[in-house]
């Protein structure tokens, strides 16, 4: 009934799905621009943001303009970004490597790419040339290649994968001590640690406009292997017994997961379990089918997000707890649930 | 033309796995592959299904050699049924079966009136009909395995190819699912254990011992006492069946 309900009757609940969607994006935007240290009205936001957006010239206090245009809006949309993205690898992970615990942190992708950017920020190697985003992605595809090496190497079971990811996660997270420790001024090693947990204090505009572009892009690509994906339901033989060219999409998909995670961990650190918790409880709503998976993991990752950094602001007072750990909150006990639930293919 | 192997040869880890194997599946029928275990059935059947390159010798299908083939294109002509296909999704066995139309729709295609009715007669053809929205784990391995039939019948293939269709199956259902396929009227080769089942079902059968191919032919002709102590290694004694009129096989313990 679900399936050969949405299956069949075309794009109009589709559409639906996509308003209601957005509404509820822009609501969770919405209630995070009036939280915070200084606790403004929605009424105010919406002025401030029809200021910003059209010119329309309410009268707003400049402070609480620069605060909810500069400050709230821009980290509430990189939030919204982030968790879209670390969602919808989420769900290309799990597919790709069929295991349903693979998700960016802990295959170690976030670790290199934090190793990667630490090498940028503290060493300066690559300069401006390379940049943080530059070599936070560097560092993601050498830790992708190095769990791809540890756990394919030799058939690639679901338990080999993971513990390689847990591998190249030691590594690289000795290497980005070792860097912060050895090279890194005491304010630098400070700023890094802090950045390292997650968390979404620095964020201005151009990394908005940094996100945005590379979420969207990257989940289009995600898009267009929508049934692809499906088709690795039963591992890659089965895949390639379908038509599917394994090792392009492969390259691709895993290309496309490691930019939008090294972009993301560049601007906001290793922010961890989105890709683990969003995907699973989406795939309880919609089902496995990729085509509605991933847009409501992109979706629903976003939300998550915004309202995760909404509570990281008010979960104590006066003080910012890294965004980092509470998704961790929330995401280790998901862990742990489908760490027990997981069934071996029978 | 159909699905045809010439002096294929393959190997791995430094070990010779299928040694120079010549063999052509006659158009419609089934061929029926048998041999000890490691013997390379399973090798050989990846590498007629174009999952494994070929260094040596030359596999074609349909008169094209498959190496010069896109992945789409083959699967577009050739399914196969894997001997384990196991999966943690939580699909339905429509999701399944819906699987078998990815070859022939393009990446943004949407769902078509064509795709809905082979995914239909196919689930029909295997007696699935009813369990369209069940859950693949709440499946019996029977019907997982009728499951798998009707995703590659969905593929509308015009060749079919089965590694061990009947394993871990009752008697019925071994039954079964071997006269499903003989039904369906494509060419199929069939990796089976079972000589009997082989014996019953299989127009032609190919022996394979270490990776070669040492016989081909019908099953009065192919089964005798002298391959199987030959190949097998156990006596047997092999008469027509009065109740199949085809060869039966007996064995006796060592």
């Amino acid at each position: 009934m679900r399936g050969a309900a949405l299956s069949s009757s075309g794009w109009l609940p589709c559409v639906a799905a996509a308003l209601a969607s957005l509404a509820l994006l822009c609501l969770a935007v919405a209630l995070a621009m009036t939280v915070g240290e200084m606790h403004i009205p929605l009424q105010v936001a919406l002025q401030a943001l029809g200021n910003a957006l059209f010119d329309l010239g309410y009268a707003v206090n400049p402070i609480q303009q620069g605060v909810l245009v500069d400050y709230r809006l821009s980290r509430a949309l990189f939030a919204a970004c982030c968790g879209g993205a670390l969602a919808v690898c989420g769900v290309i992970l799990q597919a790709l490597l069929r295991n349903p615990l693979a998700e960016p942190y802990l295959l170690g992708i976030s670790a290199g790419a934090s190793t990667g950017a630490v090498a940028v920020m503290v060493l300066g190697l690559g300069g401006a040339a390379v940049g943080v985003s530059g070599g936070a992605l560097l560092g993601a595809v050498m830790a992708l290649v190095t769990v791809a090496f540890l756990a394919i190497g030799d058939g690639g079971t679901s338990e080999r994968v993971i513990l390689s990811g847990v591998a190249a996660a030691q590594i690289f997270n000795a290497a980005t001590a070792t860097i912060v420790t050895t090279f890194a001024s005491a304010e630098q090693a400070r700023g890094v640690m802090f950045w390292l947990l997650g968390s979404l204090g620095g964020v201005r505009w151009p990394d908005v406009w940094l996100a945005t572009p590379v979420t969207l892009a990257g989940f289009a690509v995600c898009l267009t292997h929508a049934r692809t994906l499906d088709a690795f339901t039963f591992g890659e033989d089965a895949a390639a017994a379908l038509g599917v060219s394994v090792s392009r999409v492969r390259l691709v998909l895993f290309g496309t997961t490691a930019a939008m995670t090294a972009v993301m961990v560049s601007i906001a650190g290793a922010v961890g379990f989105v890709g683990l918790l969003i995907p699973h409880t989406v795939r309880l709503v919609v089902g496995p089918r990729h085509s509605r998976l991933l847009p409501a993991a992109l979706v629903t990752g976003a939300v998550f997000l915004v309202l995760a950094d909404i509570l990281s602001r008010v979960l104590i007072a006066r003080q910012v707890v890294p965004i980092g750990v509470v998704t961790a909150l929330f995401g280790a006990p998901a862990f742990a649930l489908i760490l027990t639930r997981a069934r071996r293919p029978a | 033309m159909t699905l045809a192997a010439r002096d294929l040869r393959w190997e791995a880890g430094g070990r010779i796995i299928v040694d120079g194997v010549t063999l052509e599946a006659a158009p419609g029928r089934m061929l029926g592959l048998v041999g000890p275990n490691g013997s390379g059935k399973s090798s050989l059947l990846r590498l007629l299904c174009g999952l494994r390159k070929v260094r040596s010798g030359v596999v074609s299908l349909g008169g094209t050699n498959i190496g010069a083939l896109s992945r789409q294109a083959v699967a577009r002509r050739l399914a196969v049924v894997e001997q384990h296909a196991g999966t943690q999704s939580q699909v339905t066995v429509e999701d399944v079966v819906r699987l078998g139309r990815s070859p022939h729709r393009s990446a943004l295609a949407p769902w078509s009136e064509v795709d809905e009715a082979a995914v239909a007669g196919a689930l029909e053809r295997v007696g699935l009909d009813a369990r369209r929205d069940q859950p693949w784990e709440t499946l019996s391995g029977g019907e997982r395995q009728r499951a798998q039939i009707a995703r590659a019948l969905a593929q509308e293939p015009s060749e079919l190819v089965l590694d061990e269709p009947t394993n871990h199956l009752d008697v019925r259902h071994q039954l079964d699912a071997l006269t499903l396929v003989r039904g369906l009227g494509v060419t199929s080769i069939v990796a089976l254990h079972d000589l009997n089942l082989a014996a019953l079902f299989c127009d032609e059968i190919a022996v394979l011992a270490e990776g070669r191919l040492v016989r081909s032919g019908t099953p009065e002709a192919v089964l005798n006492p002298e391959m199987i102590a030959e190949v097998f290694g156990v006596c047997a004694e092999v008469r027509v069946s009065a109740l199949s009129g085809r060869p039966h096989i007996e064995y006796r313990p060592n």
